[in-house]
């Protein structure tokens, strides 16, 4: 039975790791994903999983602790935003350099100074190359699904790899959406049970982990975790494809949104693609064609399926959520711009930064963004790459 | 059966910590971890801290440890070990585990009292069982012997180098071992390699209890410590028997010294042989080694003092086991 009901985005995630029921999570409160550990710790006090908890002392501490449990043989999870992936950046290297099938919530928002508690993706940014594979959701279905997802995929015998689920904080995380979960047996039964590769407590077979790797066979390594991580879109669709026919959803490596006649697009993660989707139908009632794309799978970036879903654009604007301070521009950006370089025809590319620290996105904001598009399409004239939007100035 | 304490018996156990590891020869470190493992009586999981026992115990395809072992990081071998213990508590509930197993985890003083602190404070907070060993040999010598808070008052480090200004290192060690007392775990001890059937006792005594525990083991390291390659032993005794190092237990909140030493020596007979502890020797710098000494017989009259004062048969009130819920 799929019952439809009014959740947020922690709720979502929360009985997402119910219903995969870990066998140990690790767990630190920070805002806005706390909420997802008080509902899951509910469920541990109430029977409902058989998880055993540890509440660690600090995010790091709380990776470190997923890192040790994962290793010793079984389902983990965890869930944390912001400063709390931080302050885990040293561990999230060693889990997926461990080759440990973690999977972590995560409420995006924005990181101190000045502190801001609210939505942006400069946490998941920060963390884009520490070998987690990385799934972004727009509302909080995507989040429950992408969720039940993140389990199967991380514990696929090709992956065996740390999966970080982000959505919005606050703007997902908090707001009460409809949605539609599975009956807790389909979905189970989809995850399946864990398979442990490995174990730390078979004391029969016993195993080092985390040795010293010099520079004889550092690479190697590197180059084995490489080709891993490049196997992982095909393992994705083929678990979209399972998911599709449980519920009735279907998920890609990126969502096209009229994507395949429009001359103009923008791409954008997360919450700002449902606004922009419905401004683009409003230009498409005018007869304007316009497009998007939003990124679901974001580690490993599909490059090479990207390029080909916008090469045949005009004008493509990259909306970025975070900013790199790079003196270049925001990070989506760079790995869209990456994916049309080789294509010897490809659209005008500019990237504009919206929404940090939880500014909201407005309708208008897409308006003028396509409108720019648009203008581009007419004149060829780019008066800036790279702009922030919604800004006072 | 356990294995009685005799050298005859334990020789016939087999070594764990097997040889060839690339330590430094005379390193403290794989003594004190051969005898941590001829004491256990259990199938052992052991996770490690960055530092010189794990870089030098794991490289490449080669393993000395014939147990289950893990490193992850520098500050979280607490943490990591929090993980593992629970995975066996929550495996073992499920009924998909039978095996009764242990839990140890190895730090150095750098990667327990300074940046392992906070990890190790959370974990003996939440009361996992498992036993936190701490191979003390007062800095960062992986690094290349830098300062921690282990570091004993005036030694001759790479980061508070002794010089015309400052003579070594100005500050006492942080008292971890009282610290981790402090936290209300049911036993904490402080052991020395020289006093190997003390060492092994409380190794089998902590394996025994549930919950937490913590054992600072003191582990010469003859490139830090500046000395000779064979001084290991020599050394941990002259550090017992100078009061430098007491040896003592504290168990659910009951002090109690396990070795006094029968002939007390002055500390300098402890800080001579070792060429950190130089500097000292000269006359500008006569006032150390008095400091030094009072701080030493000032910390050990202390212990005594604890050792009378929290003594069940003296009226203390002693938290009752029943009602400590160890994980």
């Amino acid at each position: 039975m799929h019952r439809k009901v009014a959740a947020n985005g922690n709720e979502a995630i929360a009985n997402a790791m119910r219903i995969a029921n870990p066998d140990v999570c690790g767990a630190y409160p920070i805002t806005p994903a706390t909420e997802i550990m008080q509902r899951f710790t509910t469920f541990v006090s109430n029977g409902k999983v058989k998880t055993e908890m540890v509440l660690a002392e600090s995010e790091h501490s709380a990776m470190s602790a997923c890192i040790g449990a994962a290793a010793a043989g079984g389902r983990v999870a965890t869930a944390t935003s912001s400063q709390g992936m931080a302050l885990m950046w040293e561990m999230l290297f060693i889990a997926s350099g461990l080759r440990l099938p973690i999977v972590m919530g995560m409420a995006n928002r924005a990181l101190s100074a000045p502190i801001n508690i609210h939505g942006d993706h400069s946490d998941g940014m920060g963390a884009r190359d520490c070998g987690w594979i990385h799934l972004y959701c727009e509302n909080a279905q995507e989040a429950f699904d992408n969720m039940l997802m993140a389990f199967k995929l991380a514990e696929h015998m090709d992956v065996r790899l740390p999966v970080m689920v982000g959505m919005d904080g606050f703007i997902t995380s908090h707001a009460i959406q409809t949605m539609e979960w599975i009956d807790d047996e389909t979905a189970a039964n989809f995850i399946g049970e864990y398979k442990s590769t490995n174990p730390l407590l078979d004391i029969k077979n016993p195993v080092s982990y985390g040795p010293l790797i010099l520079a004889d066979l550092y690479m190697e390594y590197r180059k084995a975790q490489e080709h891993v991580m490049s196997g992982v879109p095909k393992v994705v669709l083929d678990i979209a494809k399972e998911f599709e026919q449980i519920s009735g959803r279907k998920y890609g490596l990126f969502e096209e949104y009229r994507l395949d006649d429009a001359e103009v697009a923008i791409v954008v993660m997360s919450s700002a693609a449902g606004t922009t989707k419905e401004i683009i139908d409003q230009f498409r009632e005018k007869g304007i064609k316009v497009g998007l794309l939003k990124p679901r799978l974001f580690r490993p970036f599909p490059y090479a399926e990207v390029g080909e879903a916008l090469k045949h654009l005009k004008a493509v604007a990259v909306l970025d959520r975070a900013d790199c301070f790079g003196g270049s521009h925001g990070p989506l950006y760079v790995d869209i711009a990456s994916a049309l370089y080789n294509y010897a025809q490809r659209p005008v590319l500019i990237n504009k930064i919206f929404g940090l620290g939880g500014r909201d996105y407005m309708p208008d904001h897409a308006e003028y963004v396509i409108n720019e598009l648009l203008q581009i399409t007419k004149d060829g004239k780019v008066k800036s790459v790279k702009e922030y939007i919604g800004v006072r100035e | 059966m356990p294995t009685s304490l005799s050298l005859k018996e334990l020789s016939k156990k087999e070594e764990l910590f097997s040889p060839g590891h690339r330590l430094c020869s005379g390193c403290g470190a794989p003594i004190v971890v051969k005898m941590v493992m001829l004491a256990a009586q259990y199938p052992i999981i052991a996770a490690n801290a960055t530092g010189c026992l794990e870089v030098s115990s794991c490289i490449s395809e080669y393993t000395a440890w014939k147990i289950p072992w893990m490193h992850s990081a520098f500050e979280n071998a607490a943490a990591t070990m929090s993980g593992i213990e629970t995975m066996y508590r929550s495996l073992k509930k499920q009924g998909k585990i039978s095996d009764e197993i242990k839990f140890i985890a190895f730090g150095g003083d750098g990667g327990t009292y300074d940046i392992g602190f906070q990890s190790l404070s959370g974990a003996m907070e939440r009361g996992h069982d498992m036993t936190y060993i701490c191979y003390d040999n007062g800095a960062y010598m992986n690094t290349g012997i830098q300062r921690s808070s282990a570091t004993p008052f005036g030694a001759d480090t790479t980061t508070c180098p002794a010089g015309s200004k400052c003579p070594g290192k100005l500050q006492q060690r942080k008292d971890l071992t009282k610290i981790i007392a402090a936290h209300g775990v049911p036993y904490v001890a402080q052991a020395s390699p020289s006093h190997w059937p003390d060492l092994m006792k409380k190794v089998r005594k902590a394996l025994e209890i549930k919950g937490p525990k913590f054992l600072n083991i003191i582990a010469p390291c003859n490139r830090g410590w500046r000395s000779q390659t064979n001084d290991a032993i020599r050394l941990s005794r002259l550090a017992v028997d100078t009061n430098y190092w007491p040896l003592f237990e504290i168990e659910n909140g009951v002090t109690r010294i396990t070795h006094t030493p029968k002939d007390k020596k002055e500390l300098m007979r402890f800080l001579k042989p070792q060429g950190r502890f130089k500097h000292m020797f000269t006359s500008e710098n006569e006032w150390m080694l008095t400091a030094a000494q009072e701080h030493v017989d000032a910390y050990w009259e202390r212990l005594q003092r604890e050792q009378e004062c929290f003594a069940p048969q003296n009226g203390t009130r002693l938290p009752n086991p029943e009602h400590l819920n160890w994980q």
